[in-house]
């Protein structure tokens, strides 16, 4: 029965509305006081009958919940026989806890559309050699699964056979196909754009990445910030004082209408919601966004960030070496290319990879007495032409003439942090090459935006030496930059930031070495393609290693914080006015209290919701 | 023991929470510290004792509560 009556909450609803406008017409048109009566009557009894039950279960569990209040606020209206009041206010609590319930959907909306990219089902091999599909908690580690084109991958995994490009948005936030085949790692909740592949299962459910990241994003959604558990504390014993005070005002005043007002009107609604839908609905828009925020005390924290470290290379820079400026000299420059290309071949050095990246495809020949030149470079024979690769000294002791383009060419390139390679053919120096670790596109722009919103101090810290930071430090306006630094010395730097100058600090690293740092600092941001370290220590993971969603997150997070003031403000402010309404005057009554206490739960939710579109100006 | 990962319908309200939570812990074999219910994603995760109390019970004591039981995981 109880069962019964709740579940059909909605129809209650329906039919209370009706009889209530059916009461009301009937009074005014045919002036009927009888219809009147009896359908506000069984109005407030259907709708009393969802609530007092809900009331009951409360009770019965502890808990002095809002349907506590009403229920007796109801029983009030009753008694001194005001059934239009206990109508109204009824159907009023019920068809906005329906309201409520709609948009709070809205607002979960975004962790929704995540959590359905979750895989459901998996062909997997049985011991008679036939795939069967099956659900995918049936799927343990070592099953081997078969993945077809437009499948989603069940599990964590690696290919076994077959081959084909996968769509990794889903992790990744990127949605360009990434080329399987056998040996390479899939992911769970990815999907195959084309091809077939067997994959033998290493991680499956919440081990996963994907598993890890949907429950990172739940819990982060439901961990509560230090302003917030006080609002539940203070929820949990104001819904018993509004209790006390209006029996206190009914002995003393002997007014039951004054008393059960005041029930109704301490109902503590949009103070309990409104802190969590802001935070719901800023948490949904990271994830959306590429930015997977931990929780409600990171968002307070970011908002209000005074200074942001930066590991250099591979946050601020791509992290790996690449020819970054080229001059050719005289003619025949494929061919000294070719010459170039194939003795840098034979070399491991970084360098050579990137010069060899550079010139791409090209003709390869034989390389013939091969010297390496300690802290110079190489010599070497090709095609009968002598070829030597390596810096300004070893063009010196080959006795390359360098001319004074040349020579203003290679300061200028030392000059902008590249390390230099030159290459000369019989003596003539055919290419000059300088290689750097470039600034990834856009960061430039990016902490310009972070400065706008602002953050005081940008400083980088970095293993390189200093003339190299310099330099990058220069060209990206950082307030500071420090060189020459260990993991250890950046923790302890990060520390006295926040001990000493008593700042809040936020640490942004690739995640792998940098985790005492991440963990140090206020806000850990790692810029992680989904790796389960970054994930696990930080406290704000960059999906896919891009850094423009930064200034983002960090847009958002102020939007947040400010949005969550903003529906504390409302609510109390909504308390105040009726209270006041009630003391100096004489148009608040128990159906006007619980409208607008309706509408301002509606309010902040809707205010909550506006944080979905946000996007960074 | 063994753990369960129950989705329930979503949650409207805070104090639903409790009252699942209140009511779990009232159930013998279900292991009180941890019953742990997110309002957002609208789950209940907890451990129990199976020889106790069964996966059965425990749903239909939500049930009773007045909320459907989506989907519910046991390992």
């Amino acid at each position: 029965m109880q069962r019964y009556i709740l579940s059909s909450k909605n129809k209650i609803t329906s039919i209370s509305g009706v009889l209530i406008a059916v009461g009301f017409i009937s009074k005014w048109t045919m002036g009927s006081m009888d219809v009147f009566v009896w359908s506000l009557i069984i109005a407030s009894i259907l709708g009393a009958a969802p609530i007092a039950i809900q009331a009951y279960q409360a009770l019965k569990v502890k808990v002095v919940s809002i349907d506590v209040l009403v229920t007796i606020a109801v029983g009030g209206a009753f008694l001194i026989q005001n059934y239009e009041e206990a109508a109204i206010v009824t159907f009023l609590f019920l068809f906005g806890a329906f309201l409520e319930q709609r948009t709070l959907n809205k607002t979960r909306s975004a962790i929704k559309e995540l959590t359905e990219m979750a895989p459901e089902s998996a062909l997997k091999l049985m011991d008679d050699g036939e795939f069967v599909e099956v659900e995918v908690d049936e799927v343990d580690v070592g099953d081997v699964l078969l993945v077809k084109t437009g499948a989603k991958v069940p599990v964590d995994g690696t290919v076994l056979t077959g081959e084909g490009s996968v769509n990794e948005a889903s992790i990744t936030g990127e949605s360009i196909p990434v080329k399987k085949e056998k040996g390479s790692n899939v992911f769970a909740g990815t999907i195959l754009d084309n091809g077939t592949i067997q994959i033998i299962a290493d991680r499956v459910g919440e081990d996963t990445t994907f598993g890890k990241i949907i429950e990172l994003v739940e819990e982060a959604q439901d961990s509560k910030s230090e302003a917030e558990r006080f609002i539940d504390r203070f929820a949990k014993y104001y819904t018993p004082a509004v209790l006390v005070i209006a029996f206190i005002v009914w002995i003393l005043s002997r007014d039951i209408e004054l008393a059960i007002t005041i029930l109704v009107l301490g109902c503590p609604g949009a103070l309990v919601i409104g802190v969590p839908v802001s935070n719901v609905a800023g948490i949904g828009n990271g994830a959306r966004n590429g930015i997977l925020l931990k929780g409600s005390e990171v968002i307070s924290d970011f908002s209000r960030l005074d200074t942001i470290v930066f590991d250099k290379t591979g946050t601020l820079t791509v992290g790996k070496p690449s020819v970054a400026e080229k001059e050719y000299y005289g003619d025949n420059i494929d061919e000294a290319l070719g010459y170039l290309a194939s003795v840098e071949r034979e070399s491991d050095h970084p360098l050579a990879k990137a010069v060899l990246e550079e010139i791409g495809e090209t003709t390869f020949s034989t390389v013939e007495n091969t010297e390496v030149v300690k802290g110079g470079g190489i010599v070497a024979s090709v095609n009968g032409h002598k070829i030597a690769v390596g810096n300004a000294a070893l063009m010196e002791r080959e006795n390359v003439k360098l001319d004074e383009k040349a020579r203003a060419d290679i300061a200028r390139f030392e000059k902008a942090g590249n390390s230099l390679v030159l290459a000369a053919v019989d003596g003539e120096l055919k290419v000059l090459m300088g290689v750097r670790d470039r600034i990834r596109p856009g960061v430039k722009e990016d902490l310009l935006r972070l400065k706008k919103l602002g953050v005081k101090n940008l400083i980088m810290l970095s293993g390189d030496n200093q003339g190299t930071v310099d330099v990058v430090s220069r060209e990206l306006g950082l307030t500071e930059a420090h060189g020459n630094m260990l993991p250890e010395d950046k923790s302890a730097y990060i520390k006295k930031l926040i001990e000493e100058k008593g700042q809040i600090v936020a640490f942004v690293g690739d995640g792998v070495n940098d985790s005492p740092s991440i963990a140090l600092a206020n806000i850990g941001i790692a810029m992680g393609g989904g790796t389960d370290v970054a994930i696990e220590t930080s406290d704000v993971v960059l999906m896919n290693s891009d850094f423009s969603r930064l200034p983002h997150a960090l847009g958002l997070t102020k939007a947040t914080a400010r949005n969550m003031k903003q529906n504390i403000f409302i609510a109390l402010g909504v308390v105040l006015v009726l209270l006041a309404g009630l003391l100096f005057s004489e148009w608040v009554n128990m159906s006007i209290g619980m409208l607008v206490h309706e509408a301002s739960i509606l309010v902040v939710i809707l205010n909550g919701m506006r944080l979905l579109r946000y996007k960074l100006r | 023991m063994k753990s369960a990962t129950i989705q329930l319908e979503t949650l409207a309200c805070p104090s639903c929470m409790l009252k699942i939570e209140g009511a779990l812990k009232s159930l013998d074999g279900v292991d009180k510290d941890t019953v742990k219910i997110s309002f957002n994603s609208s789950k209940v995760k907890l451990d129990f004792d199976e020889d106790k109390v069964s996966i059965d019970e425990i749903e239909s004591s939500i049930n009773k509560l007045g909320y459907d039981v989506i989907k519910s995981k046991v390992k």
